[in-house]
């Protein structure tokens, strides 16, 4: 429609503008709204269309960056108290990637994308467009939440250990975690950076696979980004998964907490083998191992990238009589942050912990050579993508049930796999995901089963009317 | 009692390099505070470090110049600490280092190297009046640290080491070693052993000269014996050297060594070295002080004396070696080069590379010198005045009017006056006083001012006295 000049960037951006601004004050999906760049991006776009110069597919399609993802000249706070002020010099690749796409704001996150629930921001919580009562996921929530309520064509969000696709599961809307190297992290303020990757959030798996092809690709300024080929995903938008061999995890459907959920993802598998996929049950028996993996792996390396917000150089600095005392003072983390920063400083300390930081990472090879030995099985997994449903805002899990949210989501990350969330079905009026897993770089893979899947089923078209 | 003195050193090198090590900032020493920096060396949220391959080659060709066998695979670590200085809260170091298993000549002992790695230098801390500011030009240079075994037997062997390997990374052209800018730092580790098993070791740090570290570990030697001639225990501590008292103050009251929490940098891959590039570094390193020092034995049959003096630099060697190439005899040149070049240059305090004149000019010279057209004494008049503007040796000759003379009329009128004027001396040496003759060539030299050929004269003096 750009294209052809029916509608122009400049329409467009104002109509989401519009609606983000409106529906702001109910889901608190933004931590700022960048109007006036967004407008601008939209008018230069709309002036290179018209000069007829070819540009990307998504020139000129506006979307919401998660505030974690640095913007240059735009604050981005990973919604902390620490960086509340914090103005980058320097765009991350993925925002330079995207320079004809009208950044319309920063979305809210957990603080430094640290939570299940966008309960621990510093700007208060997101809300999800289902049931304002209720989480939109986390940590990239208000990413989820934006999509979900119409606000953001697409958004970007950042995947730890399911960020992207346990909100894309409880917003009720499609979220891809690429391969990890496949997008640049540089820019991304990391969480863990063995773990951290970039990926969109969007309405169907095809605008996804239009996102991540705008985004992707090797970056000489990230040492851990691969040097492979981009395909052309659209390529893989078939609908057809007839031979495609589809393992279901024995364990999560049979341990998993809330019935409706394995109900409503084994309907699903039923559908795609009715088009023509071998479904096959498999085993993943090590869901205690995942765990301890994620939590030493994860919070080890947090607290090593979160050493530099001492004071020094960014954010608030404390009073003290001594270097000591400033420190101290200095720090303003929240809760959950804090909680996770001691563990990992525990987790590598020599003294307190021994070996803790290497038995997390045996855990973790065993995890992935696991996955390995499953994938000579079949060709994707199919699994819920989270335990349940979004729970309440105010329901105060305790942290080890909240980290359990994350369960089915984090072996991709462990393994560095490419893993997607799809829409299949609802309890009681609240979106349930299905998530689609793959072998390193075969994201063509998760397009192609997505793809089938969103051709034979409605649920990524249904829109929340709790908003409206 | 006698104890036996164990000294093992710790080295950081500046590694000469174009760029940082992770970044692409300029690496020039003295420019404005904080003018070369970027987002990685200051460490800001979402930059990345990605290794500058540069800082690789010179790390790799001081591993081989001091003869280190080479690890194909190494990894980077993460050293977590805080200080001002350190931006991200770690430095990036390594924990399998590049290269290990070294030695160095020194006199006839060898001293081994234990390990030499790469990493990233921290920012300078400049202290002015109540305040601190932080520099962070320095931040993220390349160090090679090199870490000897603990097998120096004394303070005067531990700075021949230092000398010695000034000299090889010199050669090497791999750092400047420049203690007073930094370039070259040092910390040494000094235990006493007596009959018992040897005691606890004390770390010297603030050496900031080769005498210094001399000295410290003297002063360290004598306080040690002092504390177990009285039956105590050396505390293991790390002691601060005062240049001005000359003498060390504990630094650290904290009993526990510090916990860095050392865990491999998931930012970067491991470093993986080739038997090609390794070869190639190799290939590229130039004869080195101790190959030179033979090789000039050999070929051109100098005393050791000399050729220390001659292979001190690089510069100065090949100063040489262009002087005996240019037709010079090898040990006149010695001797020019060592002793009157030397003088001069270090009357200035200026370097070899910045003579006025070249090796051609001095190998001409000595020509001169050594065919009887000019004395020793006026030849280094010459010399004097070629330091000062350069020039043809030969026409500084005639402008000073100090060539010799060596035809055989002047010198007869010479001789004749002066035995007309010395006639009491005459009859002395006709009367048997053989002595005689040593009065009337002073005589003849004298008159001649300097400038009749002593051979030649003494011929002709000779010969008119046995005349007569």
């Amino acid at each position: 429609m750009l294209n052809t000049r029916r509608l122009s960037s400049r329409e467009l951006t104002h109509y989401y503008l519009e609606r983000s601004e409106k529906l702001q004050p109910k889901l608190n999906g933004y931590i700022s709204i960048t109007q006036e760049q967004a407008l601008e991006t939209a008018a230069q776009v709309d002036q290179l269309c018209s000069q007829g110069q070819e540009l990307g597919t998504l020139a000129g399609i506006p979307g919401a960056i998660k505030d974690n993802i640095s913007t240059q000249g735009v604050p981005t706070t990973c919604a902390s108290r620490v960086l509340a002020e914090y103005i980058p010099p320097f765009d991350a690749t993925v925002v330079k990637k995207l320079a004809h796409s009208p950044m319309l704001g920063k979305a809210s996150l957990d603080e430094f994308a640290m939570g299940t629930g966008n309960l621990t921001s510093a700007f208060g919580p997101v809300r999800n467009p289902w049931d304002l009562e209720r989480v939109p996921g986390g940590s990239s929530g208000g990413s989820a939440a934006l999509v979900a309520a119409g606000c953001a064509p697409f958004s970007l969000g950042s995947d730890t250990g399911g960020s992207i696709r346990q909100p894309a599961s409880y917003c009720g809307v499609t979220g891809l975690k690429p391969t990890y190297g496949r997008v640049s992290r540089n820019g991304l303020i990391a969480f863990a950076s063995s773990l951290d990757q970039i990926g969109p959030f969007a309405w169907t798996i095809e605008d996804c696979a239009l996102v991540l092809q705008a985004i992707c690709g090797h970056d000489p300024g990230d040492a851990t980004s691969a040097a492979v080929d981009v395909p052309d995903f659209t390529a893989y938008l078939h609908n057809d998964v007839s031979g495609l061999r589809i393992g279901l995890p024995q364990e999560t459907f049979s341990n998993c907490p809330h019935p409706d959920t394995a109900k409503v993802v084994l309907r699903a598998a039923g559908e795609l083998e009715k088009a023509g996929a071998e479904l096959s049950w498999v085993s993943m028996p090590y869901e205690k191992e995942v765990m301890a993996a994620y939590i030493l792996v994860a919070t080890a390396e947090a607290s090593s990238n979160l050493a530099r917000f001492d004071g020094v150089n960014f954010g608030y600095r404390g009073a003290g009589e001594n270097l000591e005392e400033m420190y101290t003072s200095s720090r303003r983390f929240g809760n959950e942050v804090s909680r996770r920063l001691v563990m990992g400083t525990f987790a590598l300390s020599q003294k307190q912990c021994g070996e803790c930081y290497e038995l997390g990472q045996r855990a973790r090879q065993l995890v992935d050579s696991h996955l390995g030995n499953i994938f000579q099985q079949v060709d994707v997994l199919l699994l819920p993508t989270a335990p349940s449903p979004a729970y309440k805002l105010d329901e105060g899990q305790d942290p080890l049930t909240a980290y359990y949210n994350d369960i089915y989501t984090i072996p991709a990350n462990l393994a560095g796999l490419p893993a997607a969330s799809l829409p299949c079905g609802e309890s009681e009026g609240l979106p349930i995901g299905m998530q689609l897993m793959a072998p390193k770089f075969r994201e063509d893979l998760l397009l192609r089963v997505g793809y089938t899947w969103q051709c034979c089923s409605d649920w990524h078209l249904r829109r929340p009317q709790e908003v409206e | 009692m006698d104890y036996q003195t164990i000294i093992g050193l710790e080295i950081h090198v500046e590694l000469l390099t174009d760029t940082k090590l992770f970044c692409h900032c300029p690496t020039g020493f003295g420019a404005k505070p904080n003018s070369q920096v970027c987002p990685t060396c200051l460490g800001l949220p979402g930059s990345l470090p990605v290794l500058r391959p540069q800082a690789v080659t010179q790390a790799l060709r001081a591993a081989l110049a001091l003869d280190c066998s080479i690890n194909e695979v190494s990894r980077f670590a993460r050293k977590n600490y805080f200080y001002p200085d350190l931006p991200k809260g770690y430095q990036i170091t390594q924990t399998i280092p590049l290269a290990q298993d070294g030695k160095v000549k020194v006199g006839e002992q060898e001293i081994a190297i234990s390990r030499l790695h790469l990493e990233e230098d921290s920012g300078k801390s400049v202290h002015t009046g109540d305040s601190t500011l932080v520099d962070y030009n320095r931040s993220g240079i390349p160090l090679a640290e090199i870490v000897t075994s603990p097998c120096i037997k004394s303070p005067a062997q531990a700075r021949e080491f230092l000398e010695a390997l000034r000299q090889i990374m010199q050669y090497a052209q791999v750092s400047d070693c420049r203690m007073d800018q930094g370039s070259l730092r040092c910390d040494a580790n000094i235990s006493l052993q007596g009959e018992e098993p040897a005691g606890a070791r004390t770390e010297i740090k603030n050496l900031n000269s080769f005498k210094a570290v001399e000295q410290a570990l003297g002063y360290e030697i004598r306080r040690q014996s002092e504390i177990l001639e009285q039956g105590k225990n050396v505390k293991p501590e790390t002691m601060h050297w005062n240049e001005v008292h000359g003498v060390t103050v504990p630094m650290r009251v904290k009993e526990e060594s510090p916990d860095y929490r050392l865990f491999p940098d998931p930012d970067l891959p491991p470093l993986v070295v080739s038997g090609e590039e390794i070869q190639a570094c190799r290939q590229s390193l130039p004869e080195l002080p101790q190959g030179k020092f033979e090789r000039f034995r050999r070929k051109y049959g100098l005393p050791d004396m000399d050729i220390q003096v001659l292979t001190k630099t690089r510069g100065m060697a090949d100063w040489f070696e262009e002087t005996v190439q240019a037709g010079a005899d090898p040990q006149a040149a010695a001797n020019w080069v060592c002793s009157e070049v030397t003088r001069l240059l270090n009357r200035e305090g200026r370097d070899i590379s910045s003579l006025a004149f070249t090796p051609g000019d001095l190998a001409r010279l000595i020509a001169l010198n050594q065919q009887g057209e000019i004395s020793g004494t006026a030849a280094k008049q010459v010399l004097a005045e070629m330091f000062l503007g350069g020039g043809d040796p030969a026409e500084i000759m005639q402008q000073l009017g100090v060539a010799q003379v060596s035809d055989a009329d002047s010198l007869l009128t010479l001789v004749n006056s002066v035995l007309a004027e010395n006639r009491e001396a005459v009859s002395d040496y006709h009367g048997g006083k053989k002595r005689a003759l040593g009065h009337l060539m002073g005589q003849a030299m004298k008159k001649s001012q300097g400038r009749a050929n002593p051979r030649k004269l003494k011929g002709l003096l000779l010969k008119e006295l046995n005349k007569g």
